[in-house]
């Protein structure tokens, strides 16, 4: 039965939308999860968490420094010593401030690494152990990386490398024939602690998004917005003349 | 600074939310420092109808993401979690191993630290009590940085069930759950003609059966309605219907649907066609006992000026007049819902200084907010719960007076002395002043 398992290996597993995937994964037989982040206590949280809801899954944590290439690459070969991931999700990020990123550029080089860079070189890693053996690797990105806005232009910059990547990578691997699939997830606003400031109308609930996540990964579809609606709303978005979109406050 | 509402959807105040979503983290992020005069207070999934739930002007500390199982133990039956998770979640995994909360309220979208906070109640009141008198353990952090750990017998513990959270945050507690059989109950319905029939079949249920409530006729005049008991059953064949369709009401129509026009014939509807269903059936737990869960968002069908709900308790001796006088002036008045439960209570005592249920009578009823026609009618009803020595329940409450409060919840004064001076809600300013 081993060949059956789903070995699942969670990159930013305290981020609230990765917590929820997870929540997913573990109601299912046979999942062996590893989960890695920064903080080792929050990950045993979490941990402990999906060893109660999913009884039947092995939850094992690891940390590492999420802003060195040389700890990505140890921790990416370390997984795969273990056991050749079917799946990886790469999930971790965070919302900067616009204003402070604009006036200090040490808080727009941190939020560029976070969310941009250290997606990219976790998900390059696993990406050239994968690509012979097959498998998906999901990367979250966000609508914000689909056109710059005054209101969120360096978060929105570091998601389109990613977007940028993950197109990339899809293309190399389509020529390839290796069996591996690259999934790109572009969540909307979604209510996570990250958002809890704001007002929650028109925030999707966390646990939608997961579960889009989770469908759209075991599908291996090339793009996914979470939830579906923001693809036509992007749409539109992209294809807006400037002369329009440079009047619009968003 | 947000806008927000509790359940009743009566007034929207503004608030700065701050989610919490790391126990470890709980103490130090609430912690008042320097001459931080802003108040907070911990919001779960604001399904209290009233202003318990809300701190205009000051913060909300949102558990919502302080939703994580710690440890269960499926031997014992005790589980530890954080605050912010749901009944829902606790149940869909406990049922697996054959457990289940011991009590519940008629919703179980609604978090631990809240069902801790407002010590809430369910139809089997008369066998296992409340809500607190379930829990084990609880951990509460202040906004002075303390971190409390208390158990039942311990004062804090009994401040903190049914304390309104205004004692400190509950950040995770431990839970006792009750073996269960499987999802199943069996049920049986009776109607009843008059408040006479309605506690001679009480008095005659509580030995036998395990949930027992009843819906009442609120605008009969009569005391007629039906009268709904459970018990646990070992069906072991049958498949759980998995997946409902959950329906919602899709945005708040521009007057209430709960009215005069709607609300007499539905209530006869309802009593005609249950009385002809009367007799035992099987029914899923969820089903029967939260048969609103399915409808999100119902709240909604009460228009833009939200609703009222009033539930009082009043003692036995004395009950059954109580409830005749307060049924007379809601049906004079021509207001109230299809959402009409009568209840007794066990014997009982709670173990919260300030928790709802004691031994006696319960009415509870929703009301659409017509403004002062309404207002005019729960002072009448004050007045009956006053003169009857009951009280209303603080969880749903929006209005009661303060001498109400007082005399209802005798244990108050005692109460403040664990009060959290950095925690304050719409309620409190209201009842106590700060």
């Amino acid at each position: 039965m081993q060949d059956l398992q789903q070995r699942i290996v969670i990159i930013g597993a305290t981020s609230s939308i990765a917590e929820h995937c997870a929540r997913l994964w573990v109601a299912g037989r046979g999942v062996a999860l590893t989960l890695v982040g920064r903080d080792a206590a929050r990950l045993e949280r979490v941990a402990a968490d999906l060893r109660v809801r999913g009884p039947g899954a092995a939850v094992t944590v690891r940390s590492a420094d999420f802003s060195d290439p040389r700890s990505i690459r140890a921790l990416a070969d370390a997984v795969v010593r273990e056991g050749m991931p079917t799946q990886v999700l790469i999930a971790h990020g965070s919302l900067p401030d616009q204003q402070q990123c604009q006036r200090d550029l040490e808080a727009a080089s941190e939020a560029l690494d976070v969310n941009g860079v250290s997606p990219v070189l976790f998900a390059e890693a696993f990406a050239g152990h994968m690509e012979a053996v097959g498998g998906t690797i999901t990367i979250i990105g966000s609508v914000a990386g689909d056109r710059g806005r005054r209101s969120n232009y360096v978060y929105g910059a570091a998601k389109g490398l990613v977007t940028r990547y993950a197109q990339g990578l899809q293309h190399r691997l389509a020529g390839s024939g290796s069996r591996l699939k690259v999934v790109l997830v572009k969540p909307g606003p979604t209510a996570t602690p990250m958002t809890a400031h704001l007002p929650q109308r028109g925030l999707a609930p966390v646990e939608s998004v997961a579960r889009l996540i989770v469908d759209g990964s075991r599908a291996g579809k090339p793009v996914v917005y979470a939830p579906g609606k923001w693809a036509l709303i992007m749409m539109v978005i992209r294809h807006l003349p400037a002369v329009v979109f440079n009047k619009m406050n968003i | 600074m947000v806008k927000v509402s509790s359940w009743g959807r009566l007034a929207s105040g503004e608030h700065e939310l701050v989610a919490l979503s790391d126990r470890g983290r709980v103490a130090r992020q609430i912690a008042r420092r320097g001459a931080d005069a802003v108040t907070g207070l911990a919001q779960g999934n604001a399904r209290s109808y009233g202003d318990v739930c809300l701190n205009p002007g000051g913060r909300l500390w949102r558990t919502a993401a302080m939703d994580r199982f710690i440890a269960f133990d499926a031997a014992s039956g005790r589980l530890r979690c954080e605050a912010g998770v749901l009944l829902r979640d606790i149940q869909r995994m406990s049922l697996a191993h054959g457990w289940l909360l011991p009590v519940t309220p008629g919703t179980q979208m609604i978090t631990v630290g809240g069902a801790i906070a407002n010590d809430v109640h369910g139809k089997n009141h008369h066998v296992l009590g409340a809500f607190g008198d379930h829990v084990l353990h609880l951990r509460l952090a202040r906004t002075d940085g303390a971190v409390i750990d208390c158990a039942p017998g311990d004062p804090w513990f009994a401040a903190t069930v049914g304390g309104m959270g205004l004692t400190g945050v509950i950040v995770e507690a431990e839970l006792q759950l009750r073996r269960v059989a499987g999802p199943w109950l069996v049920t049986d319905t009776v109607p009843y003609r008059n408040l006479d029939e309605f506690f001679a079949l009480a008095d005659a249920s509580e030995a036998g059966w395990e949930h027992t409530v009843s819906w009442i006729d609120c605008l009969s005049g009569i005391g007629r309605g039906l009268f709904f008991r459970a018990n646990p059953a070992a069906i072991p064949d049958l498949q759980a219907q998995a997946g409902r369709r959950a329906n919602s009401v899709p945005f708040v129509p521009p007057v209430s649907l709960v009215n005069g026009l709607s609300l007499r014939p539905f209530n006869e509807t309802y009593f005609r066609l249950n009385a002809l269903k009367a007799g035992h059936a099987i029914a899923h737990f969820e089903q029967y006992t939260y048969p609103l869960d399915n409808l999100h968002h119902w709240n909604r069908m009460y228009g833009p000026r939200g609703f009222y709900q009033y539930q009082s308790v009043v003692p036995r001796a004395g009950g059954q007049a109580a409830v005749g006088a307060m049924l007379e002036a809601i049906k004079a008045s021509g207001q109230g819902s299809f959402l009409a439960v009568l209840k007794t209570f066990g014997a009982r005592e709670s173990v919260g200084m300030m928790s709802f249920p004691r031994p006696g009578v319960t009415l509870a009823l929703d009301f659409p907010n017509r403004g002062a026609p309404t207002l005019r009618l729960f002072e009448r009803l004050d007045a009956i719960v006053r003169a009857a020595g009951g009280r209303i329940y603080a969880a749903k409450d929006a209005r009661m007076p303060r001498d109400l409060f007082e005399s209802g919840y005798p244990r108050l004064a005692e109460f403040l002395q664990y009060r959290d001076p950095g925690i304050s809600s719409s309620m409190s300013r209201r009842l106590i002043g700060s």
